[in-house]
């Protein structure tokens, strides 16, 4: 006899009764889900598919013959035999009687039109109960986002399930006891004064309104819910926006089960799409008024000193006559900037702009500014820049490395995966200078010194060869260079890199054996890795570690540069870099010229082209003299941002394409309106490697365009014959130079939403785990490169005795242009602050709330102090989204010298107590909020 | 929104205050922070400075790796923490709990608690069942219960600050070593008996779990021995029932009796650790437990498991098993969904053997003198013997150990020397709060396991609260009712609200008894544990027995 699986035993087929019929269930599926595919409903309300049974509100009780009680449903398995009555007068009696009970104390006010309390009890026709009402208790509308009625909580814990087990916030709490037993928020604190993040996963779970989108979204008219992806991070959650079309307006939005997200989303996705309604929307061309002088003195909301509206013809042909006039007279004279906030298909179609139409490769995005260092190591190391696992694969880890990263703050769906694997009895090394929220959930947390990744690392591959804990095998069948990366390692023992790295030298050699020694060991990474001028260096240990203990190539291991934006895969992809073509096609090679010379009817330049630094400088020393800045703000992301404003300011003709008038357009000579994402289609990828369609659900305000129409337009004046109606047609374009991709039709994106790539013949279903069998090099061999100890470009002194660290924060995106526009994101983080260590502050006579001033070699903002033992001391932590604080005045331009990126993590700067109150925060700040939501 | 708008200062949520921080490690030295003993620490605190403050909580749930919410949600399930939050004022140092559960009621508490005036400086409570209703009514000033308590007594205690537990006398390790003692387990390690052998003692002497299920406890070690590896121990001292107090009667006199009996049975068990949770109302056993494992840990008569004795922090649902093991792990005491049941599935998800105190206290006993010894005992066709808290109206309440079987009438007369003067038998509790009030007419029935079902009642814990001509039926049952709604651990809807909305119609003079009984229908089928299925046993029993009084 064979024997079977446990995985086969659980799907065996249970033969038992349901109100007398012979049913079959399996031994994995509750009474209530077989019961459900039977047509046989049960009430319930404490359960909720996707949720953990909690079996607690007891509606959904059924008779299980030869039991003394009833069973909840929604807990209980059959056996082989069973005989279930879920509708006998026994059972019904106490079905109906929970109903009562609940009813009995329920608010007479509605704040949803989906109550599923009252929906079941007029199914099972329960009247008016009978029971006397309990005291009711008062609202909390104290938190932007979200209001609590818990007049209208029936304790079934979904929130409770929902905020710990799925999002693993831990905000909600189930306190005291008895009818006295109440939800809470930490300590019975208002909402808005918790912990909560508002990922609204508590929103999304409640039955009975009890917790609600605030301003009485759940009472609006919905007449159209449209199916979509978040623009925010690299999560790439989907989701669905909730719409009344007669308004123009979404309002609400609910998670979507996405592969990368399943049904979650975090504050940004579900509650910061409003900024598309915010009054400083761009509705029409602006042209630069003659004389206006460029700079900062704008203000985005009125802005008539120093442009002009337009006609879309006039802004158009004087858009492309100024660029066609500087590229007659010197290609290489001009560069754009394209975005990894836009779709995939505008992506490739600017960058075909660039290369055809100006005739250079001078075009990068922002991916210049987050991963290019990760993708310049990945390439040489082991052939892509992509990752070989998705990050919800950490489910199948058992050792989680996370690494220079805060993905609470910044990939936030994202972190709810390693939380609930660390639940799960993962275990999580948390590797990170400022202890964001994640180190609770760590097994091992390692506060290392900024600056020292590669002493730390080299120390744990130093372990892995000392413990003889390398995997001889892979590295003989799949990696080359071993030797090299051995005989580089005997200088870093851990004993030599712990006073170097912070970290004791038994805590260094007992990460690396976890990491060495697990079944599944996976490696995530953010920025902390990436921005610095050994950002490379950091990288190549990253992949050193999991090629030598042979962690890749399988489930739950592998390794994964968290990307930033919505589409910076994507948009890398798809050829938005200066020395690739689409697909990494090195501009350099004269096949891939070759390749797209054909595919595109015309002669291309082999020369790579200038990065975003290297952009921003030449403009300065007046070799670059042209831009077109589609969705990009360097005026706010660049490092040194004095500078590149200075480069700005120089140009002989800039255009910027955008849905507000960013800190860059205040440089432009024409300003052209686009779109938000919620009012176009388009795909996006996201750092899983998932394809993911965009769908149009409002219409833009006034006259902004698409901006796949506005590249177009632009494209045929200058002399382009180009015809793309629609995004398809683009898409349908890139699958012909995309191996990647190319087995994807719009078809099935319009189907399934998301395809994960490589997807190379239609029908594919993806690869989820790449690299399972060779890497994609000549070779088919990974590589090691090892590295040694390189200082920041800017160590502190005595006079900058301060390390600054810059990143985001979970409410803001990237520069704030969009986030801060959104009414409930603006509320909660209005304005600029500087995290400090409450030990730093101290000896500075500084108290929280306090105005200090941050200088560096290059700048100088003052800003509000938030007290922050995460921080580290002697360091401080600025995110870069303030435009009246901004962090990048400060910042370090230094690049690292493979990725051409800049230190954004690390610059020498000074604190001192004062200095100006930081002035006109936000833009109209909480405006939106007000029209939008209130009347 | 439109205001002035201000810089949030801090993260989100509430900063831990780094004056609480020092001040709670101080407290918890290098203890282990691991999560299950989340209420152990909480208790340091909470004996340190009489209650919990946000602060501490704050600093607390940072040094553990906790959520704020995890540490507040288990603070504030328990009784005995007193939670206080910014801007509120705390306790007063000294709190004086006066029992108001059955016994002491019929004794007279209600007026006793409106007659105590202490001042502004004493926290007044009322407390449910303190296990002491032999010398009913009790007040227990700090840890000091007093019984037989009048309001002087206690003005006595509080003003001479008298808080502490009263010592008793017990046979400590010495005696009961001198007396014989360890020398069955001892004999169990060198290989004297074999677990089956000793699994079928138990098996023969019809021994039974005595915390009021009565599961075979043979069968139960056999079940357990079954399961995979590593195995734990849990015992339940939680004696929270009212009217039951036998647990502490004997842990008061011979608590190495049952120390012994639970290491026999870790060992038949094969267990790896073993887990001991005392009701925090016990504090006079939870120090002679303190003492004595102390001095049997130094000089072990045989190789020990590590056995970890855990204090409740006031929640009878603490006695219900799996809510016990709740509490062990340092939740909230809140009962699992069975299946699956804590045999498999218990302890920190291992396979547990949960036993009552008693029914390990016997086991040395049985081996001695046979399991004949146990099952020739008994009355009325039952076997055995039964260890009946008895309280209320009789002359000589206490802890008496009689024959399974004996008549509520035989126990009164033959152990209790009879009703009090000027009181005549009306009707009585068998089984404490849970077990139903039968009426004297019923005073005939054989009192043990199943035999009383049929009248709508069962035994439990052995209970008995015997009530006279001059107590009403239904007062009692409100009495009753008021305690399963203070005790609802408010987890399924038909107890947490059923008990409330019950109460309610019982405090009214007539009762609403269709609407009643309905409720009760819905309670005893759909509520998730004991407490809530027995929680309408009163009332039905009252409507079903003494009608008169509701109508």
């Amino acid at each position: 006899m064979e024997r079977v699986t446990t995985q086969q035993l659980a799907m065996m087929p249970i033969e038992f009764k349901l109100n007398g019929k012979t049913v079959i269930g399996r031994p994995d599926e509750t009474i209530i889900e077989t019961a459900k595919k039977n047509g046989v409903e049960i009430p319930h309300l404490c359960y909720k598919p996707g949720l953990r049974p909690d079996g607690n509100c007891r509606a959904c009780v059924v008779e299980i013959k030869g039991e003394r009680a009833l069973a909840p449903s929604c807990c209980r398995f059959p056996k082989e035999g069973m005989e279930v009555t879920t509708n006998n007068p026994r059972a019904e009696l106490s079905q109906k009687m929970v109903l009562e009970l609940l009813l009995s104390d329920f608010s007479r006010n509605s704040y949803t039109k989906d109550n599923e309390l009252l929906q079941w009890a007029q199914k099972l026709k329960v009247d008016k109960p009978r029971f006397e009402a309990r005291k009711q208790p008062k609202p909390d509308i104290s938190h932007p986002a979200i209001a609590v009625n818990l007049d209208a909580c029936i304790q079934c814990t979904r929130c409770v399930r929902a905020c710990r087990e799925e999002q693993v916030n831990d905000v909600i709490g189930y306190a005291y006891r008895g009818d006295h037993s109440s939800i809470v928020f930490d300590m019975h604190d208002p909402m808005g004064a918790s912990t909560c993040v508002a990922c609204g996963e508590c929103v999304q779970a409640c039955p009975t309104g009890a917790l609600m989108p605030a301003r009485e979204a759940g009472l609006e008219t919905i007449d159209k819910t449209v199916d979509s992806v978040c623009p925010f991070c690299g999560v790439g959650c989907l989701l669905t926006y909730h719409v009344n079309e007669k308004q123009n307006v979404i309002k609400f939005v609910t998670g979507k089960d996405g592969p990368s997200n399943h049904n979650r989303l975090c504050v940004k996705g579900r509650y910061g799409f409003d900024y598309a309604h915010h009054p400083q929307r761009l509705t029409k061309p602006l042209i630069r008024k003659p004389g206006a002088k460029k700079g900062l003195k704008v203000d985005p909301g009125n802005w008539s000193e120093f442009f002009r509206e337009a006609t879309w013809e006039e802004a158009l042909d004087l858009a492309a006559k100024g660029l066609k006039d500087i590229r007659d007279q010197d290609k290489y004279a001009l560069a754009g900037f394209g975005s990894a906030k836009g779709s995939n298909e505008e992506a490739y179609l600017f960058q075909k702009l660039v290369r055809t139409g100006f005739g250079t490769n001078n075009v990068d995005h922002c991916t210049r500014l987050c991963h290019a260092s990760s993708v310049a190591a990945l390439l040489e190391g082991i052939g892509s820049g992509a990752v070989s696992n998705q990050v919800n694969d950490v489910e199948n880890a058992e050792v989680i490395f996370l690494i220079g990263a805060n993905p609470t703050s910044n990939h936030p769906v994202a972190a709810t995966w390693m939380k609930n694997a660390a639940k799960r009895g993962a275990k999580l090394i948390y590797a990170d200078p400022r202890r964001g929220d994640l180190a609770r959930h760590a097994w091992r947390y390692l506060q290392f010194k900024p600056d020292t990744d590669v002493a730390m690392l080299n120390a744990m591959i130093y372990t892995i060869i000392e413990e003889g804990l390398v995997d001889e095998k892979f590295v003989k069948d799949r990696t080359s260079g071993y030797e090299a990366l051995k005989e580089n390692a005997k200088n870093f023992s851990p004993e030599k890199m712990a006073p170097i790295c912070g970290i004791p030298a038994e805590t260094l050699r007992e990460v690396a054996r976890a990491f060495a020694t697990s079944k599944g060991s996976m490696i995530l990474w953010g920025m902390g890795i990436s921005q610095h001028v050994h950002g490379t260096d950091n990288a190549r240990c990253l992949i050193a570690l999991v090629l030598m203990t042979g962690q890749v190539g399988k489930p739950g291991c592998g390794l994964h540069p968290l990307r930033g934006q919505n589409n910076v895969q994507g948009a890398s992809d798809s050829g938005l870099i200066p020395m690739m073509y689409p697909d990494y096609q090195r501009v350099s090679t004269p096949e891939a010229q070759k390749r797209f010379e054909k595919l595109w009817s015309t002669s291309l330049d082999p020369k790579p082209g200038l990065t975003v630094v290297e952009i921003m400088n030449a403009a300065y020393d007046g070799k670059i003299r042209g831009m077109y800045v589609m969705g990009e703000n360097p005026a706010m992301s660049d490092p040194d941002v004095d500078h590149a404003r200075a480069a700005m300011e120089k140009l002989d003709h800039m255009v910027v394409q955008d849905i507000f008038l960013t800190e860059t357009a205040y440089y432009a000579d024409v300003v052209l309106p686009a779109t938000a994402w919620p009012e176009k289609d388009g795909t996006v990828t996201n750092t899983d490697r998932m394809v993911q369609l965009g769908r149009k659900a409002i219409n833009a305000p006034g006259e902004a365009k698409p901006d796949l129409w506005i590249i177009v337009e632009l494209a045929k004046r200058l002399g382009l014959d180009w015809d793309y109606s629609h995004p398809k047609d683009v898409f349908n374009e890139m699958r012909q130079c995309m191996d990647s991709i190319r087995g994807i039709t719009w078809e099935r994106l319009e189907r399934d939403s998301t395809v994960t790539y490589p997807c190379e013949n239609e029908g594919d279903p993806g690869e989820p785990v790449v690299f399972t069998t060779h890497f994609p090099t000549p070779t088919g061999r990974a590589k090691f490169v090892p590295a040694d100890l390189i200082s920041a470009a800017e160590r502190p002194d005595a006079e900058y005795p301060m390390v600054l660290i810059t990143g985001r924060q979970l409410e803001h995106w990237h520069t704030g242009a969009m986030t801060r526009r959104a009414g409930v994101l603006d509320a909660i983080e209005p304005l600029p602050t500087v995290s400090m260590n409450p030990a730093d502050m101290q000896s500075r006579g500084v108290k929280p709330g306090d105005v200090v001033t941050v200088e560096s070699r290059r700048g100088k903002i003052s800003i509000f102090v938030r007290q922050d033992g995460g921080t580290p001391r002697g360091s401080v932590f600025i995110p870069f989204a303030y435009y009246e604080a901004a962090a990048n005045a400060l910042t370090n331009s230094a690049l690292d010298p493979f990725g051409k990126i800049p230190e954004f993590k690390y610059c020498a700067v000074k604190v001192t107590k004062g200095g100006a109150v930081p002035a006109n925060p936000g833009y109209g700040r909480g405006e939106s909020l007000g029209d939008l939501y209130v009347g | 929104m439109k205001g002035k708008t201000k810089v949030r200062p801090h993260p989100k949520g509430r900063p831990v205050d780094p004056q609480a921080v020092a001040e709670v490690r101080a407290l918890l030295k290098d203890e282990p922070r691991r999560r299950d003993l989340l209420i152990e620490h909480l208790h340091k605190i909470n004996d340190r400075y009489g209650h919990l403050s946000a602060a501490h909580m704050a600093a607390l749930a940072q040094e553990m790796s906790l959520a704020q919410t995890e540490v507040y949600e288990v603070a504030t399930f328990y009784h005995h923490f007193a939670v206080v939050k910014e801007g509120e004022t705390p306790p007063p140092d000294l709190t004086v709990r006066v029992c108001d559960s059955i016994a002491c009621e019929l004794a007279g508490s209600e007026a006793l608690l409106k007659n105590l005036s202490l001042g502004k400086n004493v926290r007044v409570l009322h407390a449910p069942c303190v296990g002491r209703c032999e010398v009913a009514p009790v007040v227990v000033v700090g840890q000091n219960a007093i019984g037989n308590a009048t309001a002087e007594k206690v003005a006595t205690a509080v003003s001479s600050r008298k808080v502490s537990c009263a010592e008793t006398k017990y046979i400590d390790y010495a005696a009961y070593k001198k007396g014989g003692g360890y020398k069955l387990i001892a004999d169990c390690l060198a290989g004297r008996h074999t677990r089956e052998g000793l699994t079928r003692i138990m098996e023969d002497s019809g021994l039974r779990g005595l915390g009021g299920a009565g599961f075979p406890v043979g069968r139960k070690w056999k079940s357990v021995a079954a399961e995979p590896e590593p195995r734990l121990m849990a015992v339940n001292i939680d004696e929270g029932e009212p009217g039951t107090f036998k647990d502490r009667w004997y842990l008061e006199r011979d608590p190495h009796r049952f120390l012994e009996g639970m290491l026999v049975a870790a060992w038949a068990v094969g267990i790896a650790e073993v887990y001991i949770y005392l009701r925090d109302e016990y504090a006079g056993c939870r120090k002679i437990l303190e003492v004595e494992l102390k001095k049997l840990k130094a000089n072990p008569p045989c190789a020990l498991p590590p056995i970890h004795l855990r204090r409740g922090a006031g929640a009878y649902i603490c006695g219900e098993e799996s809510a016990m093991i709740e509490s062990i792990e340092g939740k909230r005491g809140m009962p699992r969904l069975r299946p699956p049941y804590v045999a498999q599935v218990g302890l920190f998800g291992r396979p547990t053997l949960e036993h009552n105190m008693e029914s390990v206290y016997w086991v040395r006993e049985i081996v001695e003198k046979g399991p004949q010894w146990f099952a020739g005992h008994g009355r009325n066709g039952r076997k055995g013997l039964r260890s009946f808290s008895v309280s209320g109206r009789v002359k000589k309440p206490g802890m008496h150990l009689a024959p399974a079987g004996i008549t509520v009438v035989e126990l009164i007369n033959e152990y209790c020397g009879g009703m009090l003067d000027g009181h005549q038998f009306y009707g009585y509790l068998p089984g404490g709060a849970s077990g139903g009030i039968l009426p004297a007419s019923k005073g005939d029935i054989p009192l043990d396991f199943d035999t009383l079902q049929p009248h709508g009642s069962f035994i439990g814990s052995a209970a008995v609260v015997i009530f006279s001509h001059k107590d009403k039926a239904a007062k009692a049952a409100v009495n009753l009712m008021k305690f399963f709604h203070d005790e609802s651990c408010g987890q399924c809807t038909p107890c947490r609200v059923g008990t409330a909305k019950a109460l309610t119609l019982m405090e009214a003079g007539k009762w609403d008894q269709p609407l009643l009984k309905e409720l009760s229908q819905a309670m005893m089928d759909a509520s998730i544990c004991g407490l809530g299925q027995a929680a309408p046993n009163p009332a039905l029993t009252v409507m079903k027995y003494f009608p008169q009084e509701v109508e």
